[in-house]
C-alpha cells in the first residue's frame, strides 16, 4: 500500500511515494539518504533515532512516515549552517563528548529541543533531559558538560 | 531481541470521530486505531498483533485539547479538567493547570518514558493499552476521573474505575473510541500525589506505584474523603477501599496513616516476575502509600 506524501525535512519539501508501513527513520535514512539519524533498538528505548518534529524531540522509529506529513522535521543534518557547526555540535567536539559517535546525533537533537525550552539548565535537568538517550562509551559526564557549555554559548555568555 | 520492521497494513485518515468509527466498523475486528503509536507500532513490530487496517486518530482535531471547565454548565457544573484522548504526555507536562490543580497526574507524566516518547504518546493510548503499570491510571482513579466513549450508536460516560477488565483488557469494543477524560475539580482543602518506584530514575515501568487524593475539612486536620489507587500490583490498576476507609471521616494522625498503608500492602495482589518479587512489591506498596499520604497532607497544609 503506497501513498503520496510531502515531507518537510530541514526546510526542504520532498514529494514521496512511500509504503504506509515505513517508519520515519527508515524513510529519512533509506529514501532521503539522511543517514545522520541512527536506528538502533527500533523500539523507542535508546534515543539514537531522535529528530525534532514541530520542535519537539521524537523517536523516529515509532513514527509512521505518513503521519509526519505536514509537520516540520529537523534532523542532525539541519543544525549546521554550511560549514559552521551549531554551538551544541561545537561543544560536543570541544568537550570530547563523542567516542564512537553512534549516540551523538540523537543526543544533540534531544539537547537542542531541551535547550530551546530551558536555556539556563542545571546539570540535574540536563541529565533528566537526556535520560531517553543511551551512550555506551562516554559515561555521560562529557555530554552533560558539553550541553552546559552550549547553553552558555547560546545565551551569548561564552 | 531483534525488532523487525512493521508488517504491512492499509492506512486510513479519517477527520472525524464518526468517520473513524465507520471505517473500523467496515473492517470488523481487523482494524486498529492508532494514536501516538508508541505501544501499537511496537506490538506490531514484535508481531504480537497484525491488524490489516490502521485507522489514524491523529487527523481528528476534536480529540486533541485540554480545557479547564468553567463552573455553570449543567452537566459539568462542578468544573474540572477535560482532556481530549489525543492529548500527549508532553502537553500535559507543559500545562500549568495540570501541575497546579491536578498534581497527581502531573507527577505521573513527569516520570513517564522520555522526552522523545512523551511528545508522541497520548493519555488515551495509555489508558486503552491498559497494562497494569500504566502510569496515568492510578492518579486518574485517585482523582475520580470518568471517561467518555463513543460508538456508532451514541456515547456513554463511565467512571474510569469501570474501564479496566484485566491485563491489556478494557470494556472498550473494537469499534469504540475513547474521546475524553474528565477530572472533577479539587478545592483548596483537597490534594494528592503520585509516587512511582522504578529501577532507574527514568525510562522504566513502575515496579509499584501509588496515587493518593485526600479531601480535608476546613481545619485541614480531619479527612473527609480519601482515595488511594495502586499500579503494577494487580491485573489492573486498582483502588483500595479498605485502606481508604481507615482515613475517611477521621482525624489523621501517624497511627491512622501507618494502618492505612499496612492495609494497602495487604490488599494488593502482585505477581513475582523478573523485575521484583511479590513480597517486595507488597512491602513497597506499604512504604509508598505511607509516603504518598504524608506528601499529600504536606501539599494541602502548605
Ligand atoms: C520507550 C518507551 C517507554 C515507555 N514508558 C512508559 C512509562 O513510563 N509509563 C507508561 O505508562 N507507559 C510507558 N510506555 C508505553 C506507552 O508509551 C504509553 O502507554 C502511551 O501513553 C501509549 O499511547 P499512544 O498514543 O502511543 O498509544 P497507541 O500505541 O497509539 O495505542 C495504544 C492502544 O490503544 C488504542 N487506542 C489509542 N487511543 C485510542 C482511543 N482514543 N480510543 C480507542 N482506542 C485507542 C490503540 O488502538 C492501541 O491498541 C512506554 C513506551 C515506550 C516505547
Ligand atoms: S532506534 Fe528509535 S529509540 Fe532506539
Ligand atoms: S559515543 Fe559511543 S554510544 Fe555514545
Amino acid at each position: 500500500m503506497k501513498r503520496d506524501i510531502t515531507l518537510k525535512v530541514n526546510g526542504i519539501k520532498y514529494n514521496l511515494n512511500i509504503e504506509t508501513h515505513r517508519t520515519l527513520v527508515e524513510v529519512l535514512r533509506e529514501t532521503l539518504g539522511l543517514t545522520g539519524t541512527k536506528k538502533s533498538c527500533n523500539e523507542g528505548e535508546c534515543g539514537t533515532c531522535t529528530v525534532l518534529i514541530d520542535n519537539k524531540p521524537a523517536a523516529s522509529c515509532l513514527v509512521l512516515a505518513v503521519e509526519a506529513q505536514g509537520r516540520e522535521i529537523i534532523t542532525i543534518e539541519g543544525l549546521a549552517e554550511g560549514t559552521k557547526l551549531h554551538p551544541l555540535q561545537e561543544a560536543f567536539v570541544k568537550h570530547m563528548a563523542i567516542q564512537c559517535g553512534f549516540c551523538t546525533p540523537g543526543m544533540v537533537m534531544a539537547a537542542k529541543a531541551f535547550l530551546d525550552e530551558n536555556p539556563s539548565p542545571t546539570a540535574a535537568e540536563i541529565r533528566k533531559a537526556i535520560s531517553g538517550n543511551l551512550c555506551r562509551c562516554t559515561g555521560y559526564q562529557q555530554i552533560v558538560d558539553a550541553v552546559m557549555a552550549a547553553s552558555a554559548a547560546l545565551r551569548g555568555e561564552a | 531481541m531483534f525488532i523487525r520492521r512493521l508488517p504491512k497494513f492499509e492506512y486510513h485518515t479519517p477527520s472525524t470521530v464518526r468517520e473513524a468509527i465507520a471505517i473500523a466498523g467496515k473492517h470488523n475486528g481487523d482494524a486498529k486505531f492508532i494514536a501516538g503509536g508508541t505501544d501499537l507500532l511496537l506490538a506490531m513490530k514484535k508481531r504480537e498483533i497484525m491488524p490489516a487496517h490502521l485507522v489514524s486518530l491523529n487527523g481528528i482535531g476534536e480529540l486533541r485539547y485540554l480545557t479547564v471547565l468553567a463552573n455553570g454548565k449543567p452537566s459539568e457544573e462542578a468544573g474540572g479538567l477535560k482532556i481530549g484522548a489525543l492529548t500527549t504526555l508532553a502537553q500535559l507536562l507543559a500545562s500549568d493547570a495540570v501541575k497546579k490543580d491536578y498534581a497527581p497526574l502531573w507527577d505521573a507524566v513527569d516520570v513517564m518514558a522520555s522526552a522523545q516518547i512523551r511528545s508522541l504518546a497520548t493519555i488515551g493510548g495509555n489508558l486503552c493499552s491498559a497494562v497494569p503499570s500504566a502510569d496515568t491510571a492510578p492518579p486518574l482513579l485517585a482523582m475520580d476521573a470518568s471517561i467518555e466513549i463513543v460508538n456508532h450508536s451514541g456515547k456513554r460516560t463511565i467512571p474510569l474505575n469501570e474501564f479496566f477488565n484485566g491485563p491489556r483488557q478494557t470494556t472498550l469494543g473494537h469499534k469504540e473510541i475513547l474521546t475524553h477524560i474528565l477530572i472533577p475539580k479539587m478545592d483548596s482543602s483537597s490534594g494528592g500525589c503520585y509516587l512511582k518506584l522504578m529501577r532507574r530514575n527514568a525510562m522504566d515501568l513502575a515496579l509499584v506505584a501509588v496515587a493518593v487524593c485526600l479531601k480535608l475539612d476546613e481545619t485541614k486536620k480531619v479527612c473527609k474523603e480519601a482515595r488511594i489507587a495502586l499500579g503494577a500490583v494487580a491485573p489492573t490498576p486498582i483502588r483500595v477501599p479498605e485502606a481508604e476507609a481507615m482515613l475517611a471521616g477521621k482525624k489523621i494522625d501517624e497511627m491512622q496513616i501507618t494502618e492505612a498503608a499496612k492495609i494497602a500492602g495487604m490488599q494488593c495482589h502482585p505477581i513475582s516476575d523478573i523485575r521484583a518479587t511479590l513480597e517486595y512489591r507488597c512491602s513497597m506498596v506499604e512504604v509508598l502509600t505511607k509516603r504518598a499520604i504524608e506528601r499529600t497532607l504536606q501539599r494541602i497544609q502548605a
